[in-house]
């Protein structure tokens, strides 16, 4: 019983710091398509190859300075702007075309998917590439040592997450997009530029998952194809949390995080995902509109 | 009008049908395959366009109808020794059972949210047959050419990868899988459905259990992707986890949008234009996947309506 008991609890927490890592990540990457989900009422598929991109060009900012902490600090800096700018780009040129129609929409980002995905297979290459990490230290715990820069991860998406938070409620550009996210007509006629706050909603979105690729890619490696999983991963945690609600993503983003650190530790990462997707079935028989979410009909 | 629609619509179904018929006595060997891949496809997306065009429900996750068909009659022949026609049956009606325990769940949601679901029921299924890998070859698929047998047809023995087989099989699926739809689509059950497209609201109100309905067409359109994907097993006697991943959920999407939603030929058309167009660029880079992603932006933008859908609207008002 008392090896049972040494054995199993360090690999609970493990699972249970590693789950937390992947949620602070996840709810960044999430809180992204809950953004642009609750203000322009689309949802966009896209939205992982912004995340693949901000890896990637990460790779490309480490492989130019060759320097892993300017490589990372220039990535941090420039990756979301350049994603931003794509994302406000394709919003101009492709959403603002089909009108904003959910369906539309959803098959045309399906679409820009595909570019975006070909376009760095063309560019990038087919293969994984990693990437060093800024910092290298241990944190050592009495059963294991644990990966300082994983720890840095969960810091700086927490920062981002009170950074948007305060952006929301604090600033002119938040109290417009609360505007624009309540009723489009009534902001428009209150003169709140409401064009250009789908354009901004929808570059901000991209930002907050290319810098989710930035953060992640020291842990994982770069590829083209890298931009399924967390989307997947996020869907699951916008309807968990109920589409648009910002404190449903966030508190969903935590509960399927640290479930999946856990059951990947212990059984595999294959089955954490199907069961993820169940567990949206349970919710959904429950309350159709997710934990916290209103109704969208 | 709507004895002469059917009329319109039948003579127009039995005239690509016949030519199709027709055709495979002149077509070369290369296009006479491509055709039969062609047809399988199509009844693929047919069953697609009967819930995107005609009941308004878009899906994101007929890859998963498609490939339990396409498995259940593959391990079911591998390990159970069934034949095709028992396969057949037993891919059908575990598709059916599929579909309807699907729909009672994700069609208590509506929208966006329905999409999501439908992706994710999908990309389970993808995962599910990766996880159980043992059982079903995972990534790498399996060939059942050797279990099948010979088919006797008037005394004569058949192999079912033989191309006038193949080509008549499909070519036969195709046809019933026209007419089945069209007879649905203009009885009462499918004028609801379309009321149901029209304006969901408004047909609960007049009385209708749109609920039901809508998994009825959920029901139907899967069990019919299930056996297009048993009959591609079957013709093609290949299996694996390509015809499971979100790429093939998306492909009968694309192939309905680019040929036209709610039409009749549409998703033959589109079928055969985007299986050409990528043959095509196949030919002259790898990266084909840029091109389909080009053409759904710009056919959304441009031609919401699909080639079939715009000449109907431009010029020919009696197209079915």
């Amino acid at each position: 019983m008392d090896t049972w008991i040494e054995e199993t609890l360090p690999m609970v927490f493990l699972a249970v710091l590693d789950g937390t890592v992947t949620a602070f990540v996840l709810a960044l990457i999430a809180l992204g398509l809950s953004l642009v989900f609750g203000v322009m009422r689309i949802v966009n598929v896209s939205h992982g190859e912004f995340f693949m991109l901000g890896a990637v060009f990460s790779w490309f900012a480490y492989h130019w300075t060759a320097d892993s902490v300017w490589g990372f600090v220039l990535a941090l800096l420039i990756a979301p702007v350049i994603v931003g700018f794509i994302a406000v780009f394709s919003e101009r040129f492709i959403l603002r075309k089909v009108e904003y129609n959910p369906e539309s929409t959803i098959v045309a980002t399906i679409g820009i998917l595909y570019i975006i995905q070909q376009l760095t297979l063309m560019g990038f290459g087919p293969e994984a590439r990693p990437v060093e990490a800024p910092i290298y230290f241990r944190v050592s715990f009495p059963w294991f040592g644990y990966s300082g820069y994983k720890l840095l991860v969960a810091v700086m998406s927490g920062l981002c997450l009170c950074g948007i938070w305060l952006l929301l409620k604090r600033t002119k550009l938040g109290l417009y997009m609360r505007a624009t996210q309540q009723d489009y007509e009534i902001a428009t006629t209150f003169g709140v530029p409401t064009k250009k706050i789908y354009a901004s909603v929808f570059a901000l979105g991209g930002g907050l998952a290319a810098l989710a690729g930035v953060l992640v890619v020291p842990i994982r490696q770069a590829d083209h194809l890298m931009g399924l999983e967390p989307l997947l991963l996020s869907f699951i945690v916008v309807i968990i949390g109920g589409l648009g609600s910002i404190r449903g993503t966030i508190i969903a983003a935590f509960l399927i995080g640290i479930s999946d650190g856990i059951i990947s530790v212990f059984y595999e990462p294959t089955l954490a995902k199907m069961l993820a997707t169940l567990f949206v079935v349970m919710i959904l028989i429950i309350k159709p509109s997710g934990l916290f979410g209103e109704n969208y009909q | 009008m709507k004895r002469k629609s059917l009329i319109y619509s039948l003579f127009m179904k039995g005239g690509v049908i016949l030519i199709l018929f027709l055709i495979q006595f002149i077509l070369p060997t290369y296009h006479h395959s491509s055709f039969s891949k062609i047809m399988i496809l199509a009844s693929y997306a047919i069953a697609y366009n009967f819930l995107l065009g005609y009941t308004g429900l878009m899906s994101l996750g007929h890859a998963m109808f498609f490939a339990s068909g396409m498995y259940t009659m593959g391990l079911s022949i591998l390990y159970l020794g069934f034949t095709p026609l028992e396969g057949l049956i037993f891919g059908t009606i575990l598709t059916l059972t599929i579909s309807i325990v699907f729909g009672l769940f994700a069609l208590r949601t509506s929208g966006v949210s329905f999409l999501i679901v439908t992706l994710m029921f999908g990309q389970t299924l993808y995962l599910a047959i990766l996880y159980y890998n043992e059982f079903t070859f995972g990534q790498d698929g399996f060939s059942i050419t050797t279990y099948l047998g010979t088919l006797v047809i008037f005394g004569k023995e058949h192999l079912y990868s033989n191309p006038t087989i193949r080509y008549n099989f499909a070519l036969i699926m195709l046809a019933v899988y026209l007419i089945i739809t069209t007879i649905i689509i203009l009885s009462p059950i499918g004028r609801i459905l379309i009321a149901i497209r029209e304006n969901e609201a408004r047909t609960q109100l007049l009385g209708y259990n749109v609920f039901s309905y809508k998994l009825f067409a959920l029901t139907f359109s899967g069990t019919l992707a299930g056996i297009s994907g048993a009959m591609h097993a079957l013709l093609f006697s290949y299996i694996g986890t390509t015809f499971a991943e979100i790429h093939h959920s998306i492909s009968p999407l694309l192939w309905t949008l680019l040929g036209g939603a709610g039409t009749v030929i549409g998703p033959l058309l589109g079928t055969g234009v985007m299986y050409y167009l990528i043959d095509f660029i196949s030919g002259i880079t790898s990266n084909y996947l840029l091109v389909v992603g080009i053409i759904l932006v710009l056919t959304i933008i441009w031609f919401p309506l699909g080639i079939m859908g715009t000449l109907r609207q431009r010029w020919i008002k009696w197209l079915p």
